[in-house]
Parts: structure tokens; C-alpha cells; sequence
């Protein structure tokens, strides 16, 4: 076996082995790993307020508002170009953001600990659909929003955590893949199984009524509550993979709405990018293409680990929602096994005859073929403040692989490890 | 069986490569299937190149 199919063996043992478990909630500024009070992170590859996307933009702005250092959008501009706030990736700091992405210090966010490894990874938590943060949208509604979520949602979630002790995300993603979720763009049954799960321990906690019957509501009224578990699930599974010398696999896709990053574990933390994609999807009334924002977000954390459109085929109904057929469903997943290196052994999918998801993404297949992961998404527009217009289909720039394939030969050189 | 042999039977046509041929026997009513190839790493020079030497790395 060579040094490359050793490498990737040792990688795909540590992604199957994973045990991605909610442990806890806490608040970002104490939480995560290097946050500070002055520091703001975001999705996908390291960028500047300058080169930030209107998304970005808007949700950089709804969080100033929020931590209450600006008090209207033009104050929060002016702050933010200031250099008085300092941004890092998501990724750097163990944290993952759905779509902008952005994690500010007094921010709720779900703690979960890779139980095989000890590795944790932390999210947010999620705040609905329509106008919200993540999607750029910085009105007063979804300033209130957030301090309702911090003020209510958090305190009663995090009490219940604590009573009902930790919980096997791996399990319950296991279950919701053969429940027709694909667990990025849909966690119907995911998020139904998490209520279920917690609600006897809502109950039991200390609040009022009015309050547990407000966050039950809300995580009822809100299909992608999973997903911020899916998104740190899949970062806390994959990270330990990241530090595999000589391995091609990737461990790492994001996007920040203006170029789409990868990383590949035996590169280390070295991003590989190139500018986001358009995405090919369907439009809410009144928008069209010409309204989107390049692709963004952290949540292609799920296909690296390959759920969300590399299991679409488990989750035909997600057609309606990005686009396309139940048929192209399979197909956009067939296409994964030929630029992947196993089948996972927990996530199976009922429409493949119980094959598990495709697993671990190798640079050399992508280049090899020519296939490029598929991810689904949620489309943001293109000006701060505006919201979600869509969602759809997109693929990573074939540049992100080429730059990752060119450095892999240079680091194998360098080395002394190719045959002359 | 020779050629001439093959060409007095019904034709089933595989085909890789340019799709016009597919669509043209399939609008003439031949049977006919097209098969999802393409040429290595899309034919690129360089990554080719590049797929050539990391196929060479050393045994473990």
C-alpha cells in the first residue's frame, strides 16, 4: 500500500469512527476556543470587511446591533470598516455558521464533543427562516428575535441538555437519513426527532410555562433547528481527519460568499479557493437569479462529511425545495461514490438499497473525473439586508482542486517521497 | 460471423464520446446508448501531469 492509500485508510477510519454528541450549550465569548470580545467570525475562507459579500455584510451589521456596539445600519458599517472588530473563520476556532455565518461573543451556540477523539465543535443556534442574520437581514425584528433567542431559547435549552445529559447526534442523523432527510437543506425529520427526544426535559425545567411553550413552538415551527446540530456534527466528526499527513481527502468545503474554500487533511489548514459560484435553483416570487449572492456558508460541512446533496437521494421530496427531480436526486448522489473512498457504515440510505452515504472526497478522484461535489443550498441576495431569495444546486470551483492537487505533488517532492 | 453478417441485424449502438452521434441514430430510430465519459482529469496537460506523478509516491 502506498503512503497516499495509508494515509486515506487511517483518515476514513477516524470520519467512520466518529461519535458526534451534543453535550451542552454555553455562550460563544466563553466557549469557543480563542474568541475574544473584539472578534467577530464568519463562513468559509479568511476574507476582509473590504472583500465581504452583501450577506456578510449584513449579518457583520446585525451583529454589531445585536452585541449593542451600533445602534442603526450605518453606525454598524462605519464600526465594522473601523477595523475596531476583528473577523476569523468559523473554522479556525471549531465553529461552523450556516450561511454568513457570523458568531459574535454574546451568541448561544450548541457544544458538541466528538466522544472517539475528543475533539468538540461548537454552532449557533438556529433562527428560522425569513429575515434572519444568517441570511444578511439586519432589521429590528431580527435584532428582537436574537434577544429573544438568547434571553429564552437559550437559558431553557441549555437547562435541558443538562437534565437530559448528552446526546448521540450520529444515532439520530443515522435515523433521519432514512426518514427522507439528507440533514443540510432538509431536517424535518431530524428536528422532529430532536423534539421528541427533548421535550420531557423541557418540561422538567425551571422556567414558566409561557416560555417552555414558546421554545417548543419555535423549535416545532423551525425545520432547520438540526441543522446547526448536523453542521457542528459533521465539523466535530471530520476535524480529527484534518491532521492525517499525506492524505488527499478533503476535511474541509466552505464558502464566504465571495470565494469557496477547501482544505485537504494532509495540506493541513492551508485553504485552497477560488471565486463562489452562482447558484442554479428555484426563485421565491419576485426574485431571480439576478438577485443572489455566490454561494455562502459553512453548511457544506455536510456533504465534506457526505450527507445533504451527496445522500439526496434519501430525501426526494428536497426536490421542491431546490429544485430538479427525485431521479436527478439519485443520480447527483451516484455520481459521489466516483470521487469518494468508502461507504459510510452508519449512514444508510434506503434508496441506494441501504448503501451507506459516499464518504471521504479524494482531490485525485475529483481531478481524475472531473466530477465535482454537489452541494445543496440555501440562496441568499446579493444586497445586505434583503434575506433568503431561493435555494438550489452548486458545485466548488474545479480551480480549488487543481491548486490542492498542485500543492499535494510539491509536498510529496519536497519530501523525497515520489519515485523518480 | 462476419461484418456484412453484423450489419443485416437489428443495430444496438454503445456510444462514447461526441453525443451527436447518439442523438442522430436515436432521432433515426436506432437503439442507441450514450455513456457518460470523459477523457481523463477532462484532458488537461497539466493535471494529468500532475495525477501521473502522485500516482508514483513510495510504498508506505
Amino acid at each position: 500500500m502506498d503512503i497516499i492509500e495509508n494515509a486515506n485508510k487511517e483518515a476514513l477510519e477516524i470520519i467512520q469512527n466518529g461519535q458526534p454528541t451534543l453535550i451542552g450549550l454555553g455562550v460563544a465569548g466563553e466557549v469557543i476556543p480563542g474568541m475574544a470580545k473584539d472578534l467577530f467570525l464568519h463562513a468559509g475562507p479568511p476574507i476582509t470587511w473590504e472583500k465581504m459579500s452583501g450577506p456578510l455584510k449584513g449579518g457583520v451589521m446585525a451583529g454589531l446591533m445585536y452585541e449593542g456596539l451600533a445602534s442603526t445600519p450605518e453606525e454598524a458599517a462605519e464600526y465594522a470598516a473601523s477595523g475596531k472588530v476583528r473577523f476569523d473563520p468559523c473554522h479556525h476556532h471549531d465553529a461552523v455558521g450556516p450561511m454568513a455565518g457570523i458568531v459574535t461573543p454574546r451568541m448561544p451556540v450548541w457544544i458538541l464533543e466528538n466522544k472517539a477523539y475528543g475533539n468538540r465543535a461548537y454552532c449557533t443556534l438556529n433562527e428560522g427562516l425569513g429575515k434572519v442574520l444568517r441570511m444578511g437581514a439586519y432589521g429590528p425584528e431580527v435584532i428582537k428575535h436574537l434577544q429573544w433567542m438568547e434571553s429564552v431559547l437559550y437559558p431553557v435549552l441549555k437547562e435541558t441538555i443538562e437534565i437530559h445529559g448528552p446526546i448521540d447526534l450520529k444515532t439520530m442523523i443515522a435515523q433521519a437519513v432514512q426518514m427522507g432527510d439528507e440533514c443540510h437543506n432538509r431536517n424535518k425529520a431530524a428536528t422532529s426527532l430532536l423534539i421528541r427526544e427533548i421535550a420531557p426535559s423541557i418540561l422538567k425545567t425551571s422556567f414558566s410555562n409561557e416560555d417552555k411553550i414558546a421554545v417548543l413552538e419555535f423549535l416545532n415551527s423551525n425545520d432547520h433547528t438540526f441543522l446547526n446540530l448536523s453542521m457542528p456534527a459533521a465539523k466535530a466528526t471530520l476535524e480529527p481527519a484534518g491532521k492525517v499527513k499525506h492524505s488527499t481527502i478533503v476535511y474541509t468545503m466552505a464558502r464566504n460568499g465571495t470565494e469557496f474554500g477547501i482544505r485537504v487533511a494532509g495540506l493541513g489548514n492551508r485553504w485552497f479557493t477560488a471565486p463562489a459560484e452562482i447558484i442554479d435553483g428555484l426563485y421565491f416570487p419576485g426574485f431571480s437569479m439576478e438577485d443572489a449572492n455566490p454561494d455562502v456558508g459553512d453548511s457544506c460541512i455536510t456533504e465534506t462529511l457526505g450527507i445533504g446533496g451527496f445522500s439526496m437521494a434519501t430525501a426526494p421530496a428536497i426536490v421542491q425545495f431546490v429544485g430538479g427531480t427525485p431521479k436527478d436526486a439519485v443520480r447527483y448522489t451516484t455520481s459521489m461514490y466516483e470521487i469518494t473512498t468508502e461507504e459510510s457504515r452508519a449512514y444508510k440510505l434506503p434508496p441506494m438499497n441501504f448503501r451507506g452515504s459516499p464518504t471521504g472526497i479524494d482531490i485525485r478522484k475529483v481531478i481524475e473525473t472531473q466530477v465535482l461535489p454537489v452541494i445543496n443550498t440555501g440562496i441568499a441576495h446579493k444586497e445586505a439586508g434583503v434575506g433568503q431569495v431561493g435555494a438550489g444546486i452548486v458545485h466548488p470551483p474545479m480551480a480549488c482542486f487543481e491548486q490542492a492537487l498542485e500543492a499535494f505533488v510539491n509536498l510529496l517532492e519536497d519530501e523525497g517521497l515520489l519515485e523518480e | 460471423m462476419s461484418v456484412n453478417d453484423l450489419f443485416k441485424q437489428e443495430l444496438k449502438i454503445v456510444n462514447l464520446g461526441l453525443k451527436s452521434f447518439h442523438s442522430d441514430l436515436k432521432s433515426q430510430g436506432v437503439t442507441t446508448v450514450q455513456v457518460n465519459w470523459k477523457p481523463k482529469a477532462g484532458g488537461k496537460k497539466n493535471m494529468l501531469s500532475l495525477l501521473g506523478k502522485i500516482n508514483k509516491v513510495k510504498q508506505s
